[in-house]
């Protein structure tokens, strides 16, 4: 698995082996020098065109722990304003003897584009493509939530929110699909799904009392807005009236169930402060596992069999 | 397949090690296992020389020098020295000392953990066609093997020293 650039094409052999591998990973979090020399001398290159906290850092850190070279390509201030290509982007930073990109693009599909072009000795990985998929984040959610519960078969999983621009979602629903999960819903208006969503695999809710029904784990998506061209909700205050997680909402799942969300999260949108902060929150938990799953999905990616570079 | 008296082996090794630091004059080691066949060593003597200090438990996966082509093994114990090494004499624990790639890549994680005062390495069998120059300082019983041959520590309880023939 030279490149990760989707869950889509995985078995579920290789999501298990990527949570078990990050099993391995969270350990190097208890040493007292958090570093092992796993990818030492290796380069890695973060390649973001959209805005990151979360996953620009947990992957910078996840290669630095793994003892690698890590370079953040700030987009703003590189040549790609005086008007230079993707593609000669890549083939300039590649020359540089890079050994791993790690993309975040608008557009998508940016990431296998990119995969096309590498030498064969070249890791890409997708850190999100447009709305297409955010893979590494699917991985995180699967386990994050592999650590409150064991089976999967028996977990009632609902997604809720802006469905239609989310990759974070389409990564999510293929991952809680392959991994066997007895029932995934999704929860939103009509206007924030997309058509046919149903052949995706889920059970289509548009109400949250109905749709939150003694599941097991919540998770809350952001509204888009940075994607959404046109209308599709006429306020977040009535978005919020509708489809926000509050604690009477929250009530409504299993006692116990979990809240996710793969944020940055918009406090009073789509979930309330109460619930963000309250015990039944793991948000903070996805961002601690982020960085063993990554370390797991970069070391198997650097790991796989590759021609090695003919100088 | 020959079973070893591996009871018999714990003791001599147990013996040659409390002369050993006797000799010379080292009063306080920390003893640290490699996993997984080492911590079990490692123990075993810690109880036979009455010593109750804790144990370091050294897991040597992220250090393995063939990861490149071997790739991720997913179940990986964590490394954990609650004495740390600074100044200290490590008794370095393993089961078998084959190529020496092993005690290679511990060595490198102890000194990730800081300057110890002297590692010596405890085997409790020492076996041909060692790789690197790595000798043991403390070995219960040294083996010339053929190149099929196979010697395979099994535990923790009971404890079983075998080696095993692949040509069978």
């Amino acid at each position: 698995m030279r490149h990760f650039l989707q869950i889509d094409g995985l078995s579920t052999e290789d999501l298990n082996h990527i949570l078990d591998t990050t099993e391995s990973f969270t350990s190097v979090d208890d040493r007292a020098v958090k570093k092992v020399p796993l990818l030492r001398g290796k380069t890695i290159v973060n390649l973001f065109f959209e805005p990151s906290t979360r996953t620009l850092t947990t992957f910078e850190l996840a290669a630095k722990r793994l003892s690698a070279d890590v370079l953040n390509i700030n987009i703003a201030t590189s040549a790609t304003t005086k008007g230079e290509s993707l593609l000669d982007t890549l083939f300039n930073l590649q020359a540089m003897n890079t050994d791993m990109f790690i993309v975040r693009h608008p557009e998508s599909g940016a990431a296998e584009f990119m995969s096309n072009y590498v030498d064969s000795h070249v890791s890409v990985i997708n850190a999100g493509d447009g709305r297409h998929a955010h893979p590494t984040q699917a991985m995180l959610d699967m386990f994050t939530i592999r650590k409150h519960y064991n089976d999967f078969s028996k977990l009632s999983v609902a997604i809720v929110g802006d469905i239609l621009h989310s990759r974070v979602a389409r990564s999510q629903i293929e991952a809680l699909n392959l991994l066997g999960t007895k029932e995934i819903r999704v929860i939103a208006p009509r206007t924030l799904l997309p058509a046919n969503v149903e052949q995706l695999g889920v059970e289509v809710f548009q109400n949250c009392k109905k749709g939150l029904r003694n599941v097991d784990v919540v998770i809350m998506l952001r509204l888009q807005k940075e994607r959404m061209q046109g209308g599709f909700i006429p306020s977040e205050r009535e978005y919020f009236q509708l489809y926000g997680l509050t604690p009477e909402r929250l009530d409504i799942a299993k006692p116990g169930a979990i809240v996710m969300h793969p944020g940055p999260i918009n406090r009073g949108v789509e979930i309330s402060s109460e619930v963000a902060d309250g015990p039944q929150s793991v948000i903070l938990q996805q961002v601690e596992y982020g960085i063993a799953v990554r370390m797991a999905i970069l070391s198997i990616a650097m790991s796989s069999d590759k021609d090695e570079p003919s100088n | 397949m020959t079973e070893l008296n591996v009871q018999q082996l714990l003791k001599d090794l147990a013996n040659d090690l409390d002369s050993y630091l006797t000799e010379h004059n080292i009063n306080d080691p920390v003893f640290i296992g490699i996993q997984t066949g080492g911590v079990w060593v490692a123990k075993q003597l810690q109880s036979l020389l009455n010593n109750k200090q804790k144990l370091g438990v050294l897991d040597i996966t992220f250090y393995r020098d063939d990861f490149s082509r071997a790739g991720i093994q997913p179940t990986v114990k964590p490394s954990k020295l609650p004495l740390g090494v600074n100044d200290k004499h490590i008794i370095l624990v393993d089961d078998v000392l084959h190529t020496g790639r092993t005690v290679r890549a511990a060595l490198n994680e102890i000194f990730d953990y800081g300057r110890p005062a002297s590692v010596i390495l405890v085997v409790l069998v020492q076996r041909n066609d060692s790789e690197l120059p790595i000798q043991a300082n403390v070995v219960a019983s040294k083996l010339t093997l053929d190149v099929t041959q196979h010697i395979k520590l099994s535990g923790p309880d009971p404890l079983e020293l075998k080696i095993i023939d692949q040509k069978n």
